[in-house]
């Protein structure tokens, strides 16, 4: 099967929702089994000489922080499906992720922030990496903002899928401004978050964590997607419905 | 194993992140059950898909 | 007269008539800037260092209250339908208004900045530092958020969210018109760096926000 008949196949709200059902129970499984392995490792894992027990904030608040962002490419490859290509089940891809991506990126601004009370003394310093992480987390509630406020679906979908490109566009360059900004503001501070190379020991905890958030991402997502489908069903129907007692 | 003085962020930061993905589990959940709950009510008042089949099939 | 030029002279006359927008822009400015201080005490020294970060948030703060209007109008008297109609390509018809309304409402603010600096104590080097800063930046906080203002024109009270969509894109736009304002004087920084980046961002801005205003209001329209 080519990727393109795939695409068209899964363009069918009930191929796709079958596709889903047989689909969730391993990938539920599958997280489950991932994050308790990731967990146990990051129990495992040695102290930090310089950050002691800490570090092992980082196994659950880089995870999270990467996911943000994925979520937004995932949300921008739907955004094109919904502009270019008019792909049914794009609208319903992007929608469904955007709450599940503004959750990781909180969950990554709470994380950063506890992971850094120790080492800066201060809940919040201003820290590049963090500070990105907060303006996207603005931009995400921006979105879900504009799905809720255009009623027509299909309609609030093309106005979301602009704004997802526009940010896509926008980040990077987000990102940049705020490291500049910062290294003009701040001489480097002894604890740059994530620090520099990792050692081997923290990296493989890492790793797992982050494949299992990424799964779960994955479960949560199609999951949610399932629900939209079953919205707009309810929908449809509710519009016939009183179609039919108009008659 | 020995959280060392800052135990309590450690601590915090792995439940808030816990509470978090059980209630976007429970959110999800719950809002599949509601979708279910409204196809079904819709179905028994008569309304019928054009495709013909199960509002509430989700194979 | 092209159909292109007919549009400017319009918006611009319509946006200098009293309640046209243009003129409370800086009034807005005004209040901003002069509101300041009473926040942050008359301490000169403290003023004179926060001033172009002053004068820059005032700016944004200004075009953002004036960029509500720069579709709304329009939409709501349906002319927007007849430019989105016409033979024109509506990324130009938005270029072109968003230049209008650099002009109307970004331009005023800009002619102001040496009163206003005058006001934080800022000297005559500074200020127009500033006032530089200003004329290269405006115009990408008014092309990046015509993007916000087409997303809302179709939204009743669409005026805050345009606000939350807009100001995270305008973000680096204030931190290098500052940076720029801060090089040129105090900082070892040279002044080049910055200013060419913000230079830099305001043509890209030039460039995506036409094309994403015009693409979201095909889609607020039909």
């Amino acid at each position: 099967m080519t990727l393109t008949t795939t695409l068209t196949d899964l363009a069918n709200p009930t191929k796709f929702l079958s596709l889903t059902a047989r689909l969730l129970p391993w990938l539920i499984a599958a997280t489950a089994i991932l994050l308790l392995i990731g967990l146990y490792m990051s129990a495992a894992a040695p102290d930090d000489y310089q950050q002691g027990a800490t570090v092992k904030i980082m196994f659950i608040h880089v995870p999270n922080a990467w996911l943000s962002m994925f979520v937004w490419g995932v949300m921008s490859i739907a955004s094109l499906g919904t502009l270019v290509w008019r792909h049914p089940l794009a609208d319903v891809a992007a929608k469904s992720a955007a709450p599940i991506g503004a959750a990781f990126t909180f969950l990554a601004l709470v994380t950063g922030s506890l992971w850094g009370r120790p080492m800066w003394g201060t809940y919040w310093e201003w820290d590049a990496r963090l500070t990105s992480v907060l303006i996207l987390f603005l931009m995400y509630l921006g979105l879900m903002a504009l799905w809720r406020a255009v009623e027509d679906p299909s309609r609030a979908a093309r106005a979301a899928a602009i704004l997802t490109l526009v940010g896509a566009i926008n980040l990077p360059i987000i990102k940049f401004s705020v490291d500049w900004w910062n290294t003009l503001h701040q001489p480097a501070s002894v604890f740059r978050m994530g620090g520099p190379t990792l050692d081997r020991a923290f990296l493989l905890p890492l790793l797992v964590m982050a494949v299992a958030f990424s799964l779960l991402f994955v479960t949560l997502h199609l999951a949610a997607m399932r629900n939209e489908i079953l919205r707009r069903r309810v929908r449809s129907l509710q519009m016939m419905q009183a179609g039919q007692q108009a008659a | 194993m020995s959280l060392g003085p800052y135990a309590t962020f450690i601590v915090t930061s792995y439940a808030l992140v816990a509470a978090m993905v059980l209630f976007l589990i429970g959110w999800i959940v719950l809002d599949y059950r509601r979708q279910q709950q409204r196809l079904r009510e819709l179905e028994a008042s008569g309304v019928v898909r054009r495709s013909g089949r199960s509002a509430t099939e989700t194979r | 007269m092209t159909a292109l030029a007919a549009l400017i002279k319009r918006d611009i006359q319509i946006a200098l008539r009293v309640g046209g927008g243009a003129l409370i822009g800086v009034l807005f400015f005004l209040t901003v800037v002069v509101l300041m201080p009473f926040a942050i005490g008359p301490d000169l020294a403290l003023l004179a260092r926060l001033g172009p970060a002053i004068l820059w948030l005032g700016a944004l703060l200004a075009s953002l209250l004036t960029l509500d209007r720069l579709f709304t109008a329009d939409h709501d008297d349906g002319s927007l339908d007849l430019i989105a109609m016409s033979r024109t390509p509506l990324e130009l018809s938005c270029a072109t208004k968003a230049l209008a309304h650099w002009i109307a409402a970004g331009l005023p603010l800009i002619v102001a900045t040496p009163v206003l600096g005058l006001l934080l104590n800022l000297d005559a080097a500074s200020t127009l530092a500033v006032a530089l800063t200003l004329l290269v930046g405006t115009p990408a906080l008014t092309f990046t958020g015509m993007i916000g203002a087409a997303l809302a024109v179709t939204l009743h009270r669409g005026g805050l969210l345009l606000a939350v969509l807009v100001l995270p894109l305008s973000i680096p736009v204030l931190i290098f018109g500052v940076a720029a304002s801060d090089a040129a004087i105090t900082g070892p920084v040279s002044f080049g760096t910055p200013f060419s980046i913000l230079c830099a961002l305001s043509l890209v801005s030039f460039v995506v926000g036409p094309f994403a205003a015009a693409a979201s209001l095909r889609q607020g329209l039909d």
